[in-house]
């Protein structure tokens, strides 16, 4: 049903149950906001969404306030306005003014709120205590004094992660975000996705930065500095220079990190090709085993391994489950181990002096690795990651005009990839990407998909399935004639939950299972440029899909330099160098870390 | 303290989280439980330590954060430990003008402790509050149950005396 209402004198015509907030952005009124998030929580704390509404005794937050029929909203009166910018100077009040040192600095949505309402003097003195920042975990930092208690971080954390970690503790002046029990991230139960850095409008939560570091290695002429990207790199680092989401800059993503130095310009993409082989083989060995010899030791469905911050929740949440967990490791720690190891080799530089650099959408990479058993090359497998904010910054720092550079490609070997790897960007893209293999290795022919879409597993729903035939196949796999594959994939760890406690109640008839941990998948991580809305979600996965039916390429197991690394330096999938390089191994992280410790 | 009185006092929380536990289980499964459930947890251990809301976390499966969060909103609710005696001073308008102030100086110095902390040996918890509807016994203090009026700093090392 649609009622009828005005905004500042503009009649318009919206659905019963929208917000003042929708009912004015159809009228083309911008209500500003720093609370609410489309979709995913709205507190109504922030107060700058204040309008007159008439016959109301006091002023309303729009974003929480349904539209009626016959309702006249002002939304620019005086005493709206004046009340807004009332919110503002308190904030302000409560906020640290050293705007040139932040890591936010012209990227903060409490300076450009400011600057818009006109404010050019802080009325009220500065009232704040001051802490240090708690710098405690290798993915996060969290700067209390610059939190302006929107509660934003609370609302991902807890409703679309369904993790946890932060809530607001005590009251009145008092109030802050805390973690856990404790001061401390590192004491409290985390996964690192560093969704919470995502959404903050302002910096009190922010990437632990590795810039300088890698600053250094490049300075060093020791050093051998080689860079790899996450497939979800080239659909969002055009946002950092104010391109349109969905702009793809693969080409200029690539000139831009050699013209920043780096020796060696990899992919990523190359071992997400390579993960397809190892995880591809192991999802069909498990079956192997469970179907004909019967063994009960064998853990189906078989989950996906790729995310961090999914294999911190499992960790954490689902010790039980941690068999089920395919032991490949992510194809950023793939990409480590081979570069120290067989790259290496191939170029006559020593692994010590080889520094690997990720550029990756996420903040749970940062902690992935630095995990003690990511040093299968005799050396920590990866040095240094940036969120893809970070490499926007480093970008800037180096005066490289990015918008208008010219294309180029990355470097073979570890730069050469399929289509398949590019889908690793986004929720369901592992799934199909195995699929287009597994199908193939199974019965002979191609996925018989159009343009090798799995359309089901499509999208932004949170829960998606499939389920594919496997007929006429292949002697070797005639065990599986007539089985129907069902496969399900899940993204955001609120989602992943419900599939968890599918798993471990025994009701869910999956066979293999791909979980993303944050919304969207990695397209949408915790290290992408802000702010990461439904809406920029659909256009970066829509580039990826694009990139994706451009390649020649796009099955992973097509990939020519995949072919020939195996036939170089790893033997066969699954084989003795692949499991001491490509594989790794879970532990509990115990109900509380300090238990983890003891 | 001995092996037997530390074994002692194991037995006695594992026997305070037991009866805890037996009362989240009489609870109806909802995140509404958390506040009765607190006030149980605080009428057994005496005040709520972070292994206490960290057990009750666990049992109800409401993040850690969520009862830290509850725990620190509520004045009610305490993680300092309370004392065996509670002196609760009266810093009402008419306690205050007749001398409220130096008796809780006086019981700030004779004790060592500040308002809302306790002392070492668990002997006494120090708060205050605002009217106690007394007045007529400027300066009131209430120890326990007991109503103590027209004390001075002068009488407090006599009635704390009463009080082990």
């Amino acid at each position: 049903m649609a009622i009828n209402l005005t905004i500042d004198n503009q009649p318009v015509s919206v659905e019963a149950g929208s917000t003042v907030l929708e009912a004015a952005r159809e009228s083309g009124v911008i209500i500003p906001t720093l609370c609410h998030m489309d979709g995913v929580s709205s507190p109504g704390s922030c107060r700058v969404c204040l309008v007159e509404i008439e016959g109301a005794r006091t002023l309303q937050p729009a974003c929480v306030t349904e539209a009626a029929d016959g309702m006249k909203v002002k939304t620019n009166s005086k005493q709206a306005r004046k009340a807004r910018k009332l919110s503002v100077e308190l904030m302000l009040a409560n906020h640290p003014w050293d705007c040139n040192a932040c890591v936010r600095n012209q990227d903060c949505e409490l300076q450009s709120l400011a600057q818009s309402m006109g404010i050019e003097e802080v009325r009220f003195p500065y009232a704040k205590e001051t802490n240090p920042a708690d710098k405690s975990t290798p993915a996060l930092v969290r700067d209390m004094d610059k939190c302006i208690l929107c509660r934003r971080c609370i609302g991902v954390c807890q409703d679309v992660q369904g993790v946890g970690t932060l809530a607001p503790r005590s009251r009145g002046f008092e109030t802050t975000v805390g973690v856990g029990a404790g001061d401390y991230l590192e004491e409290a139960i985390c996964v690192q996705c560093g969704q919470c850095s995502a959404v903050c409008p302002v910096g009190a939560i922010y990437e632990q930065e590795s810039i300088d570091q890698v600053w250094e290695a490049l300075d060093d002429p020791e050093k051998h500095v080689v860079v790899q990207t996450a497939p979800a790199i080239r659909a969002a680092l055009g946002e950092c220079f104010d391109l349109e989401p969905g702009t793809r800059v693969t080409g200029r993503m690539v000139t831009a990190l050699r013209r920043l130095g780096f020796d060696k310009v990899f992919d990523t993409n190359f071992t997400a090709d390579l993960t397809i082989i190892e995880e591809g083989h192991e999802f069909l060995t498990r079956l192997k085993k469970a179907l004909v010899d019967q063994d009960q030791s064998v853990k189906l469905p078989m989950f996906t391994s790729c995310s961090p911050g999914w294999i911190n929740y499992m960790e954490y949440f689902y010790p039980q489950l941690l068999d089920n967990l395919s032991s490949c490791k992510s194809p950023q720690q793939m990409f480590g181990a081979l570069a120290k190891t067989y790259y290496a080799q191939q170029q006559g530089v020593e692994a010590k002096d080889v520094v690997v650099v990720s550029i990756m959408p996420c903040t749970a990479k940062k902690y992935e690795a630095g995990r003690e058993e990511m040093n299968d090359s005799g050396y920590q497998d990866v040095d240094y990651v940036l969120t893809t904010r970070e490499l926007g910054r480093m970008i800037n720092q180096a005066g490289i005009d990015f918008v208008n550079l010219p294309d180029s490609e990355q470097d073979s070997p570890l730069g050469i990839s399929s289509g398949a790897a590019d889908i690793f960007a986004n929720t369901g893209g592992v799934m199909e990407a195995a699929l287009r293999t597994v199908y193939e290795v199974v019965t002979g022919r191609p996925l018989p998909m159009d343009k090798l879409h799995v359309t089901p597993i499509h999208g932004l729903e949170g829960l998606k399935e499939a389920v594919l035939p496997l007929e006429n196949c292949l002697e070797e796999w005639s065990f599986l004639e007539g089985v129907e594959a069902k496969v399900a994939v899940a993204h955001g760890l609120d989602n992943a939950r419900k599939v968890c406690d599918m798993v471990a109640s025994g009701e869910a008839e999956y066979h293999f299972i791909e979980i993303m941990c944050c919304p969207g998948g990695c397209i949408g991580g915790g290290g992408q440029p802000r702010l990461t809305t439904d809406e920029v979600r659909k256009a970066r996965i829509g580039a990826i899909y694009t990139e994706d039916e451009g390649r020649p390429v796009r099955k992973s197991h097509e990939n020519p330099a995949v072919t020939q690394i195996y036939k170089d330096f790893l033997g066969e999938p699954l084989g003795h160098k692949s499991h001491e390089l490509l594989h790794t191994h879970y532990r509990p992280k115990g109900e509380t870390p300090a238990e983890t410790k003891g | 303290m001995s092996n037997s009185a530390v074994d002692q006092e194991v037995e006695c929380g594992n026997v305070l989280f037991t009866e805890l536990e037996e009362f989240i289980r009489q609870q109806p499964k909802s995140r509404d439980s958390l506040i009765p459930v607190l006030h149980k947890a605080q009428d057994l251990f005496g005040f709520l330590p972070v292994d206490v809301q960290e057990f009750i976390a666990r049992r109800m499966d409401i993040p850690v954060s969520e009862v830290y969060g509850v725990v620190s909103f509520y004045h009610y609710f305490t993680m300092q430990p309370r004392g065996r005696h509670t002196i609760n001073v009266c810093l009402g308008t008419a306690c205050y003008v007749r001398g409220a102030k130096k008796v809780i100086e006086a019981l700030t110095e004779e004790l060592g402790i500040k308002v809302g902390e306790t002392t070492e040996d668990r002997r006494f918890s120090l708060s205050s509050q605002r009217c106690f509807g007394a007045c007529g016994l400027a300066p009131v203090v209430m120890i326990n149950e007991d109503v103590h009026g027209r004390v001075s700093a002068k009488k407090i090392a006599s009635l704390l005396a009463q009080y082990e």
